[in-house]
Parts: structure tokens; sequence; C-alpha cells
């Protein structure tokens, strides 16, 4: 056990966005609050914490998981990528340049669990085609887009990526 | 919501997971969270102590072992998505596992956890029963195996008791040449089903039904086989066969609530069982052709 850590608080190093962070949490937090409490990462959304909505979803050691489904405690160790570590230098992702300019997005509250799900399945596949992106977008609910240009914003960052290659 | 405070052990063992049980009251295994975190998060559960298993390395893996396929409670059902061993020897597993939750909960959510929660109409516990796996359970008392008809008590209440785990289970695959089918309704994809169907089918060499496993979930409060439209469809290749051995099913007692009574279950389950008997013929049929 770490020191500093009982069973009711857990002193955990992580590493988010690259950066390696140290905090104690209790043990009931989740690492959606602990990110945006304790670590001022407010980018990851909280809808329904209960696994359904999407909007905490993060990459966890590389894949997508619900931050309202983790405990804190269970981070210790991993590397956790937010919708802050997307874009670098304050330039967007191409996938961020493609929902800007495709209007993938109106309320925006939903938005930072989508990218994180898209960027992992253009990770695991770069050339995935539209049922690809539906099936991937149905872990997640938008209350404002119909998802019609959301789709068109993951084709346009496929066809970005493509060009790039 | 957030959860009631509790205390959490992280195990590095088996053996110290079982002494963290057998040491409290109101202690709950968490797996990969993906029913139990819900239920604490609405306070629907409030465990004293959460004994979580996710660093417990030794009950993560897919293996043949002896003809049988053995699968970790603790295996993500990612890797029964992606597994080689599963879509060669167990394709009703495959087929199933991919109508579990979305990637983005399948990344951690478990084979064990889910038979665990024992969600009537959750996919997993359903194929347990199709394919009559072996489920082995530990307590610092000692070892047993239950057959999932055994494991599966009542409406989310399996046969565990307080200080016991549920290690891992023991698959036998049927012949190459048989015939699967899972198919399950849910009002979106994804979510939690209505009801599902799973169909296993052996044929003899005139091209008959020799075996036929049929496994209903969501129709009752546990998956429920169904002997006698299995035992229906013995002999037969035909539609009206398959058609009088999914009419069974109107027999069968049906969970009712207002949004799905118990009419409506039995109605889709009689067409969804009819689908699966169909496709797992034809699989069967097709197999056999390039055998």
């Amino acid at each position: 056990m770490t020191p500093g850590t009982t069973s009711n608080q857990h002193a955990i190093e992580l590493v988010v966005n690259d950066k390696p962070r140290a905090v104690t949490v209790e043990s009931r937090t989740t690492l959606a609050d602990c990110l945006r409490s304790q670590l001022g990462l407010t980018g990851t959304h909280l809808g329904c914490e209960h696994g359904v909505c999407g909007a905490c979803t993060v990459l966890v050691d590389g894949r997508t998981a619900r931050g309202c489904l983790m405990l804190a405690a269970q981070a210790d160790g991993c590397r956790i990528t937010t919708v802050e570590g997307l874009s670098g230098d304050g330039e967007l992702a191409p996938l961020q340049q493609a929902f800007w300019n495709c209007h993938g997005l109106q309320c925006g509250y939903c938005t930072p669990g989508i990218l994180m799900t898209l960027t992992e399945l253009l990770a695991d596949d770069p050339r995935a085609d539209e049922n690809a992106i539906r099936l991937a977008l149905s872990g997640h609910l938008c209350r404002c887009t119909g998802y019609q240009n959301i789709v068109a914003a993951a084709l346009a960052a496929v066809e970005c990526l493509r060009g790039n290659a | 919501m957030k959860p009631s405070p509790f205390v959490l052990h992280t195990p590095r063992s088996v053996a110290q997971a079982l002494d963290l049980l057998a040491g409290s009251d109101n202690a709950r295994v968490l797996a990969g969270g993906q029913s139990l975190m819900p239920m604490l998060n609405m306070r629907l559960a409030a465990p004293d102590v959460l004994v979580d298993i996710n660093r417990i390395e030794a009950l993560a893996y897919i293996r043949e072992e002896q003809g049988e396929i053995a699968i970790g409670a603790m295996t993500r059902q990612r890797d029964v998505e992606f597994s080689a061993l599963v879509a060669d020897r167990l394709p009703l597993m495959k087929e199933a596992i991919l109508q579990v939750g979305h990637r983005q909960t399948r990344n951690r959510g478990t084979l064990g956890g889910s038979l665990c929660h024992l969600d009537p109409s959750a996919e997993m516990p359903s194929v347990m029963m199709a394919m009559d796996a072996t489920l082995h359970v530990q307590s610092a008392r000692g070892h047993r195996t239950l057959s999932m008809a055994q494991f599966a008590e009542g409406m989310m209440t399996t046969a565990l008791a307080p200080d016991e785990i549920l290690t891992g289970v023991r698959i036998r695959p049927w012949a190459s040449a048989h015939g699967w089918c899972f198919v399950e309704f849910a009002r979106r994809h994804g979510d939690f089903a209505v009801v599902s169907a799973a169909a296993m089918v052996e044929l003899d060499r005139q091209g008959l039904i020799a075996h036929a496993s049929l496994t209903l979930g969501g129709l009752a409060a546990t998956p429920l086989r169904n002997p006698a439209a299995e035992q229906a469809l013995i002999g037969r290749s035909d539609e009206a066969g398959f058609d009088q051995a999914a009419a069974l099913v109107q027999q069968c007692d049906a969970l009712d609530d207002p949004a799905f009574p118990s009419w409506y279950r039995r109605r889709l389950a009689t067409r969804l069982l009819r689908r699966a008997i169909g496709s797992a013929f034809q699989r069967a049929n097709a197999r056999g052709a390039n055998a």
C-alpha cells in the first residue's frame, strides 16, 4: 500500500494527459469526480452517473471507460486521457477540428465523451466506416444534434487522417 | 448521485480476497463495476466494505483445458469479444458478447461480474445455461462447482454465499459442425434486452436435428432452458417442425410488468426462438456441407 493510504483514503499516482499526478482520494470518489473536482479537469462531464449517457467517457490506458463507473482509487498507476489531452498547445486535434467544421455539437455537453470514444475508434480503425462510427456512438446520448452532424464530423476526421497518412 | 461511504480493499490474490470477505460484514465484491457501480451511485447498494478484485491477475484468462474452454471470472468482456479461441470454439458466446452493452462498457465489464449480477435479460448467463457451463466457486472454507441452473437461484440472486467468489467457468464446446444463433430484442442497440433467445443444434448424417439446446433470457427471472422444445426438434429439419418447437414457449410463465406484459414477452420469445432455430439450423447445414 502506498504511504498515506488507509482503507478509506487512498494516495494514488496516475498519469493524466501525459502529466504525472499524485492525489489522495476517498474510497467512494469516482474517477470522473476526481478529475473534475480534485485535478480541475472539468472537460469531462457527468450526465447520468450510471453509465448510460456516456458524457464522462475517458481513456484508461488507451481504452474507453465510463468515468462514473470507475473509482479513482482503481486508477492508481493508470494512464488517463481526457478531452483536455486531445489538443496540443491550443491547437485542435483533427477530430475536434472536424466537429467544428461540421457543426458536430450544439450544447456540447455530450461532446467530450463522444470525442474520447471516436479517438479510441480511429486509433483502432483509422478507416472506420459509417456503420462502425454509428456502432461506437450508440454508447452515447446526445439530445441536440440528432447525431447526423456527429457522424458527418467523424467521417470528415477519417478523411482528414487518410489525407495525412 | 454519489456512493455512500465504504471501506475499499484491493487484494492481489484470491486467498487475500477470500480472507477479506470471510472477515467482513456487509461486503460486496467489485468486478468490472458496470452494474455494481451504478447501484452504488444510486445508493441501491450500500455495502460497508468493497473488495475490489480487479488487481487479481490470476482471475483473467481464456484457455483450453482437457477439451474444455476455461474462462476466468475477471476476464473482460472485451477480451471475450476478441478471443480467437472463443470465436473458433464458442461461436454462440462470440455472437452474444457483441450484444452486451457497448464498447465503452465491455472494456471494463467482466464475464464473472455479469454472471453474479444475474440480470434476467443479461446475455452471458443465458450462454452459460445454453452450454451447460460449470461454475467454479471458492471461499476460505473451500471450493465447489455448480451448474448454471444451480447458480441462478432467482431474480438477480445467485447461490453464492456472502464469503464466496466466482473464480471462473468451464465450457465444453460443441462439435465444430454445430449451428448456433443468439438473437435479442432491445429498444436501442446496447440496451438491456427485453427477451433473448439462444439456439444450438447438431445434425445427424441425414441432416436432421440430433441435439438441440434452446434458452430464453428475459422471459423469466433467470435464463430458461426449454427441454420440451429441444425434444420437439429431434429428427426435424422442416419449417413446420421449427414452428411447433418455438410455439411451446407459449406455455411458459413469463415476467410481467406494465412496459412488457407477460403475453408480449411470450410472443416475443416465440418469434425470437423461431428465428434462432432457423439460423442455427442453416449454419449447421452450411458447416456440414463444408466438412
